[in-house]
């Protein structure tokens, strides 16, 4: 047989293939070449043939039979067959085939070789894809070389010692004593791979962590530092006149985490920090790459505020630049750090916006990104303009998120109702497809919201769709709007702009296209049939009309369009005399204020994010003593979780008059010193409160009421109010029931005028037991900033006698204590 | 982490792959299809460094051979572009003739 190719003139052939095909021909010949080969234990050529295996490999074709070949030429004697032998080990196996485990003593054997390169070898390979049984054979074996006094070796057992570190944390000790000495060595390669080792240490544990801190390690790393800048040039290791860059970048990553949290080690490290972030030539990529590890590093320690000013400015000059991979990454950065140092990012508000117009997609969604997290009170005119206008041109897989991003800031900052409405309005006109769905609730609640704009909104609203009816969240809003203010619509009466004059048939003719056209979503349609019947009761000349449309719908293949439109024909024909009453104006909708997305707080590296959740009710009972507990619930640190006892978080439905219950705070009971997590609302309520017993006036004598006695179930309220914030009154209801059945599922609700807010705690059990020989306790707590007498409307619901009962009462009697 | 590099030409040959976290041989060669449409379809003036599912693409164009490196996101970009300069000239040192020879290719 004649000799097998060499690996060269194989890859000279292969790239002569001019197809795939050809390729996979030649590539297969070659195989079968190589097996029939292998078949024959021929030692000269083994070599040979596995290198030419491994370039098919990588090539992406199967090459599995090598193998068991590998670990022949491993156990050779020649240098040239271990080397292909070790790199086809290193690509073809690892610890799902069974074969790697034979490895093992020739390994171990080689470790103990006599030639450094050998030993190279192996702990290359061991470090490339020793599987944990092998780690622990071997670790011994890798520890005793990190201490030799040959440097190749060291840096090579050092990268060995990461892995061994990584598939066996266990034996992170085990190379504890080693560590001392490592970074006493001149050799950059020893430096480099010991820094390593010790960030994959500190990395792990926090108990390695713990020890580098005290072993004072930051010293070390800080002179090692120091003497990387002052040299002068040194031709080794230069790069572009900085002397080893990577090793540079390696130190800061580790300084990092020495100083992340800890006091002592980031003073330690302030003047070094501030010294690289002055002297490093920012002309070359180099350059700005080790001033970019220096500033995360200044952001994640708790570094002093001029440091921190530094960076930042440092972030700001790299904005300026021309280099797109230097803007990428300060906009990246600034993203981290825009909520601890709002302010200094600020003063770089106007390159962001700039960089909104870039050509590059990355570097646009940055800039999009930090854009949203700048809007503030004064800046929001401007931004959002320059927004707006963002969104008109970007690419479409920004506008949803771009969309929504303009909806919350506008409304964080809206500084009028009109402006509001305007922005919504021009969003949904450039990008009305895009908006996301639950967009469109949201915004018919707000204009229901701001009354004096109704005309005004309606108008543009029909302005908008007369030319275009295609984007189907416009289209929804402004059918709802016109179904609601049709009348405004037509009379004519817009203050805010010169008013149009349109007729109801117009405004029919409109609703009704929308209804036929193709381009309606069968939401879309539905709202607009539903416009178009509460138009029956607004328009005075036309109701013919709008009977004849809803009865021709009753047949219509949508089911819900069908289903809607009989039961509107169904008001025309049987229940005329409702009509007007069930298609009146809706009332204004309550804003649930705890629908506000969450807010987290970055301070200096810690993070305490405090979320709202929503949880679904208890189903058990909770113990009586709870109630005491209620009443401690803000007093210090032992804060226990509060559950809401009805999970009624979307907005009001038609005619709500009891409001939402805020149940939904999350005050979390770990161990913070931080008495509350800083939630985004109601922070009112809890400002007072925030770290010593609310309750000092509990004997000041406020009388307890009854509120409600009927059926056997009498309520009382008892009253307290707190010095530190005499807004908030603090009602205990207790329920007792007289009758000699128990009262199930009990349920307390209660709504109070518009100028109170209202929250409820969860209440010590759903049921009364009989003969009055226990209460459900609950604490309501009322905030009432305008001192306006306190009146609140019960709603109570109970099984009583296998029957569920349900009673509405109005609370009068309060005493003037409990608000004045 | 570097999770993987890669020398891939403009038609999409690799050259050179190297990775440090298995991945199977056939998804290997979907990914480097992948990879290099997405370096492929980037103009003179963006920047080097592309997000690709939960990876960083950092990659540098040499005439007709594109290096790209994979990291996640605890390395710092700019001192891996930087790297893989320091790889091409060090390959330029020792193989000068051959290396000018790949990236003519």
């Amino acid at each position: 047989m004649p000799a097998p190719i060499r690996l060269r003139e194989l890859i000279r052939t292969i790239r002569t293939a001019r197809t795939q095909a050809e390729e996979r021909e030649m590539i297969q010949k070659e195989c079968a070449a190589i097996r029939s080969s292998f078949r024959e234990e021929d030692n000269t050529y083994r070599c040979r043939n596995v290198a030419k295996l491994l370039y098919m490999h990588m090539l992406g074709y199967p090459a599995h039979f090598g193998q068991l070949e590998c670990l022949k030429l491993i156990a050779s004697q020649k240098f040239t067959d271990k080397r292909i032998g070790y790199l086809g080990a290193m690509l073809l196996l690892d610890e799902r085939q069974d074969v790697h485990l034979l490895m093992t003593n020739c390994i171990k054997n080689d470790l103990n070789h006599s030639t450094q390169y050998v030993q190279g070898l192996a702990l290359c390979t061991l470090g490339c894809m020793g599987s944990s049984e092998m780690c622990r054979d071997l670790a011994g074996e890798v520890e005793k070389l990190l201490k030799t006094s040959n440097s190749y070796l060291r840096k090579k057992a050092a990268l060995c010692a990461v892995h061994v570190i990584r598939k066996v944390p266990e034996l992170m000790e085990m190379f504890l004593p080693a560590t001392k000495n490592l970074l006493n060595e001149k050799n950059h390669g020893v430096l480099h791979t010991s820094v390593v080792l010790l960030t994959e240490m500190c990395e792990r544990s926090p108990d390695m962590l713990a020890h580098f801190r005290k072993v004072s390690l930051v010293p070390q790393l800080v002179r090692i530092l120091k003497n990387l800048i002052m040299s002068g040039y040194s031709p080794e290791h230069d790069v572009s006149g900085i002397s080893d860059p990577f090793l540079q970048v390696r130190i800061l990553r580790l300084l990092r985490i020495l100083g992340r949290n800890d006091d002592d080690s980031s003073e330690a490290m302030n003047d070094i920090l501030a010294q690289v972030a002055t002297n490093t030539e920012t002309s070359k990529n180099v350059g700005n790459a080790i001033l970019y590890e220096t500033v995360l590093t200044i952001m994640d320690i708790k570094s002093e505020s001029g440091l921190r000013v530094l960076a930042i400015n440092i972030l700001g000059r790299f904005l300026l630049n021309n280099d797109k991979n230097i803007r990428y990454v300060a906009l990246t950065s600034l993203l981290k750090t825009v909520q601890t140092d709002h302010n200094a990012v600020q003063r770089h508000r106007s390159t962001i916006v700039d960089c909104l117009k870039d050509l590059d997609v990355s570097i646009k969604r940055r800039a999009m990104e930090l854009s949203f997290a700048l809007v503030n009170g004064n800046n929001v005119r401007g931004m959002m303009k320059e927004l707006l206008y963002f969104l008109d041109s970007c690419e479409p897989e920004f506008k949803a998120d771009c969309a929504s991003g303009i909806f919350l800031a506008a409304e964080k900052y809206a500084p009028s109702k009109r402006w509001h409405i305007d922005t919504i309005m021009r969003v949904l006109t450039t990008a009305g497809s895009y908006v996301r769905d639950d967009a469109v609730p949201n915004l018919i609640q707000l204009i229901t919201n701001s009354v004096e704009m109704h005309a005004y909104t309606v108008q543009r609203l029909y302005k908008a769709i007369l030319g275009d009816y295609s984007q189907q969240p416009l289209v929804q809003v402004a059918s709802w709007c016109i179904g609601e203010y049709g009348d405004l619509l037509v009379s004519g009466q817009c203050e805010e702009e010169e008013p149009i004059q349109v007729t109801e048939d117009e405004v029919l003719d409109i609703l009704e296209s929308v209804l036929i056209s193709n381009m309606s979503a069968s939401v879309t349609r539905g709202y607009a049939l539903t416009a178009i019947m509460k138009l029956s009761t607004r328009f005075t000349c036309t109701v013919n009309r709008i009977k004849k449309v809803v009865s021709i719908y009753g047949s219509s293949i949508d089911v819900e369009l069908q289903q809607r439109a009989v039961e509107y024909n169904a008001l025309f024909k049987k229940y005329d005399h409702m009509r007007p009453a069930l298609l009146e104006r809706m009332p204004v909708m309550e804003k649930v204020t705890t629908n506000g997305p969450s807010e987290i707080v970055q301070t200096n590296g810690e993070t305490e994010p405090a979320v709202l959740e929503t949880k679904p009710p208890p189903s058990g009972l909770q113990p009586a003593s709870q109630a005491n507990d209620l009443l401690d619930l803000l007093g210090g640190s032992d804060i226990t979780p509060v559950i809401p006892t009805a999970p009624t978080t979307k907005p009001a439905s038609a005619g709500g008059e009891l409001l939402d219950l805020l149940g939904d705070l999350n005050l979390t009971g770990s161990p913070v010193s931080a008495p509350a997590p800083q939630i985004a609302q109601p922070p009112f309520l809890l400002d007072g409160l925030s770290s010593q017993p609310l309750f000092n006036d509990i004997a000041a004598g406020i009388p307890s009421i009854t509120a409600y006695n009927k059926n056997g179930l009498k309520i009382d309220f008892t009253f307290e109010r707190s010095n530190t914030n005499p807004s908030v009154t603090v009602i205990t209801i207790q329920a007792s029931n007289s009758t000699e059945l128990d009262m199930t599922d009990f349920v307390f609700q209660a709504a109070v005028p518009k100028t109170f807010q209202l929250q409820l705690l969860s209440p010590s059990s759903s049921v009364i037991p009989a003969f009055n020989s226990g209460t459900i306790t609950q604490v309501i707590k009322v905030l009432n900033p305008q001192k306006q007498q306190l009146r609140m409307r019960i709603k109570l619901t109970y099984n009583h006698k296998g029957s569920a009962m349900q009673d509405l009462a109005e609370v009068n009697n309060f005493p003037p204590q409990s608000w004045q | 982490m570097i999770k993987f590099f890669l020398m891939v030409n403009k038609q999409g040959q690799t050259r050179l792959s190297r990775y440090y976290e298995h991945i199977e041989i056939n998804k290997r060669t979907m990914l480097e299809a992948e990879v290099i449409k997405n370096c492929l379809s980037r103009s003179k003036d963006q920047c080097s460094f592309i997000e690709y599912k939960d990876l960083k693409l950092v990659y540098r164009q040499y005439a007709a051979l594109f290096v790209v490196v994979g990291i996640n996101e605890t390395e710092n970009e700019m001192a891996v572009y930087e790297l893989i300069h320091n790889f091409v000239e060090v390959l330029d040192k020792y193989f000068s003739r051959v290396v000018s020879e790949i990236l003519n290719l």
